[in-house]
């Protein structure tokens, strides 16, 4: 009864927001507000019927209703309560119910908002969202109904993918999805302005924090996925340029890129058509992620492939882009931008510079990600490129960026004099080379490690000469620091959100290099009692030990590690899963600011003598982890609503 | 100002493209079937090969981590040898993916060793379970 009822309330729901797009375009048009009511009541019940599936759906995970294929196929009478509940969206199926009831919440939030603030556009963005909704309901409805029935009824489930049992499977996904499908409200808005030809600020104005909020959530998935990776898979890395991971870092780096391009609209009215085709570009890609990640074309290490679902992606991705260009190709004339660039030294240039390297980095990743379509289709051989091609071609650019993110926020609008410069950035320049001689001296010799630490340490130069400014200038009218340091933060908490933000990447940047430079890993066979080196650390195996979990078998190594006085003791182990063919490993690690110590158990001897264990020494690591919390608040931050400013 | 713009933008694809060249050809890797790197294998040249695990073909030493196996695709065999551990879902009978080079001496050099999943559905509590009971029983018991 209970799957017959959700599957019911998916295909009301899909009449709804059917109706209510178009209701809300007619309303529009013929200037009748019951049908624009109409339309909005439409909108609270898709959110209304949205919620009901999902709630079914948990309900019938709780209850271990096997007659529900998904639920059989998603978790056993073994699983445990959380894992029942995060194993809702542990497969395709359900990760669509989640990704469609946010997109529902998040068009309440925006009926809730903008229904009065902003009448002309609303209509259209109503249209847009709940258009979209109506898509992923007949995904739900006809392509992976997460409802469907399976006969005969199992006696016991699959289980959830062992990998998925980790706290960072209720976050991840959760804070990713909120993430893309938060991009889709600055698409609307965009797609209103194109409709109704008020190609305008407005839309820019009215969106600016969304798409903040997006972005936040965004970059937290990213970066919890990083930590699942890290701490899950056990191959001492946080990113693998896999075509899962890409696909949610290209939508990042093309709204990165908006974030900064908008600011030029505000102040100089200028890249009007850049900025609308950024935010189509952006809600594109996220459609084309769900597309390769979903569809099965690319092989990835997530491995969920599915059937039909990719061909449902690619239409409707055609579709929403063909309408997109379209409009922009109706508005092209509106769209001719009034502002020009004065000089090429100026934030205009060097923001736009920030854009083209964002978006490139883009194409890149889009390139290498589909680079083994396109050499089959045209060459006919299955070529891949891997990590290599990434980080060759990624790496350049990044450094740009990080070198962009100190000069642009300083640089004076229209044209920098000479004594702008001078001012600005004599002192963090010569920070910068002061800092590489010293990394220099200290006996780094990577070329690459050198220039990513005087560019981070330039950058920081920059953050700190201008909050050291901003604040000297509100203590001499008075205030005292501390509280003058508060004040500033506050009243310009998008500024200075923005400064955060960067000293996050700052950071992360550091990590990585440390990373990726100074890592040390060695792989060897003990016997009982016998002990590894590495990096002047000692891991000795003590012991095996087997157990029985609740629907699992874990055996686990116990390993001393100790620099010269013992640090502690690491349990990496294998866990047997009935339903999987073989083990899965159990990462075991202790995290330091300076290196972490990682332990993979591999094989081991039947009677405990011996064990075959990876060991490495990250260094670093950490620091990826910190600024990624420096970075979200940060962010949270600039998504405070802006104080007025009084004189 | 305008050509200056011009010029810039010029530059930077042309330089985009040269790297994104340059990384394809040096980080290219070919996708073969166990028979298509029989036909043609060029040493040194890298490749990512896929196929099954031949039964009774798999040998793990621990002491010296020396891992060797065939994969095999119906039509033809290829010997691989790898430095390390067996990953998890790595085992006869299963399909493997493979990144390396030809090796002149008629094997394949195995970097990285990708087990692949499979889909099919297992009944939960099989004859498995007896086999986990087993291990269990060893490590707890005799070898201590």
């Amino acid at each position: 009864m209970i799957p017959e009822l959700g599957y019911g309330a998916a295909i009301v729901a899909l009449g709804l927001a059917l109706w209510g797009a178009v209701a809300a375009a007619l309303g529009e048009r013929t200037g009748r507000p019951a049908l624009l009511l109409s339309a909005q009541h439409a909108a609270v019940g898709v959110f209304v019927l949205v919620t009901a599936c999902f709630a079914l759906l948990t309900y019938a995970f709780l209850t271990f209703d096997f007659s529900v294929r998904y639920v059989a196929t998603n978790t056993n009478l073994g699983t445990p309560f959380y894992y029942r509940i995060t194993g809702v969206w542990g497969a395709l199926e359900g990760s669509i119910i989640l990704w469609t009831w946010m997109l529902a919440l998040y068009t309440l939030i925006v009926i809730l908002r903008h229904r009065e603030s902003a009448r002309e556009l609303y209509p259209w963005v109503l249209t847009v969202m709940l258009g979209v909704l109506a898509f992923f309901l007949l995904v739900i409805t006809v392509a992976a109904p997460p409802f469907a029935r399976l006969s005969p009824v199992p006696a016991d489930g699959r289980g959830l993918n062992p990998l998925l049992e980790d706290t960072g499977m209720i976050t991840h996904p959760v804070a990713l999805y909120l993430g893309f499908t938060g991009l889709t409200v600055p698409f609307a808005f965009a797609m209103a302005a194109l409709c109704t030809g008020r190609v305008g600020d407005a839309w820019i104005t009215m969106t600016r924090r969304w798409t903040i909020v997006a972005w936040y959530f965004l970059s937290l998935g990213l970066l919890i996925g990083g930590w699942w990776s890290y701490h899950v898979l056990g191959w001492g890395g946080y990113w693998a340029w896999d075509p899962v991971e890409n696909a949610a870092f290209m939508p990042w780096l093309t709204a990165t890129a908006f974030l900064h391009s908008v600011m030029i609209q505000e102040r100089r009215r200028m890249l009007k058509l850049w900025n609308l085709a950024l935010v189509i570009l952006t809600f594109g890609l996220t459609l084309f992620g769900t597309f390769l990640t979903r569809s099965g074309v690319i092989a990835s290490v997530h491995a969920f492939t599915q059937g039909t679902i990719g061909a449902f992606f690619l239409s409707f991705l055609a579709l929403v882009m063909l309408s997109a260009l379209g409009l922009l190709a109706w508005r092209w004339e509106a769209l001719s931008a009034q502002g020009a660039l004065d000089s090429v030294v100026s934030r205009e240039s060097v923001f736009l510079l920030n854009n083209v390297m964002l978006v490139a980095a883009a194409f890149t990743v889009f390139f290498g990600t589909v680079f083994p379509l396109l050499s089959e289709a045209l060459r006919g051989v299955k070529v891949s490129v891997g990590a290599p091609f990434f980080n060759q071609v990624n790496v350049p650019l990044f450094l740009g960026l990080i070198f962009l993110m100190g000069v642009g926020p300083l640089i004076a609008w229209r044209r920098a004099t000479v004594d702008n410069l001078r001012r600005n950035f004599l002192g963090p320049v010569l920070t910068g080379v002061a800092a590489a001689t010293f990394f220099f001296a200290l006996g780094v010799r990577s070329a690459l490690a050198v220039l990513t630490l005087a560019l981070t340490v330039f950058v920081a130069a920059t953050i700190a000469l201008d909050f050291a400014r901003a604040t000297r200038a509100r203590a001499r009218l008075g205030e005292p620091l501390l509280p003058a340091m508060g004040g500033l933060l506050r009243r310009h908490n998008r500024r200075y959100g923005g400064f955060v933000v960067h000293l996050g990447i700052l950071i992360i940047a550091v990590g990585v290099t440390g990373s990726q430079a100074w890592s040390v890993q060695t792989e060897t066979t003990l016997d009982r009692g016998q002990s590894a080196a590495l990096a002047g650390y000692r891991v000795r195996f003590e012991d095996l030990t087997a157990s029985e979990e609740s629907n699992h078998f874990k055996v686990a190594g116990t390993f001393t590690v100790s620099d010269g006085r013992v640090l502690g003791v690491l349990r990496p182990a294998k866990k047997f899963y009935p339903q999987e063919q073989s083990p899965i490993a159990y990462v075991d690690y202790r995290l330091g600011l300076r290196e972490d110590i990682y332990l993979v158990l591999g094989d081991f001897a039947r009677d405990g003598s011996r064990a075959t264990v990876k060991f490495q020494v990250n260094r670093l690591v950490s620091w990826i982890w910190i600024g990624g919390l420096v970075l979200t608040a940060g962010a949270g931050l600039a998504i405070l609503p802006e104080t007025k400013r009084t004189a | 100002m305008r050509p200056k713009f011009v010029v810039g933008g010029a530059v930077i694809a042309a330089a985009l493209a040269y790297m994104i060249y340059a990384g394809v050809t040096q980080s290219a890797v070919y996708f073969v079937t166990p028979a298509e790197l029989r036909a043609a294998a060029v040493a040194g040249k890298a490749y990512r090969l896929g196929g099954m695990v031949q039964p009774g073909s798999l040998r793990w030493e621990p002491r010296a981590l020396d891992l060797s196996f065939t994969l095999g695709d119906g039509t033809a065999t290829v010997p691989v040898r790898h430095k390390g551990t067996p990953p998890d879902l790595f085992g006869e009978g299963r399909g493997a993916v493979v990144e390396g080079t030809w090796s002149a001496d008629g094997y394949f050099r195995a970097s990285l060793i990708l087990a692949k999943h499979s889909e099919e559905y297992k009944a939960p509590h099989g004859p498995s379970q007896a086999g986990y009971k087993e291990l269990i029983r060893t490590l707890k018991g005799d070898g201590r």
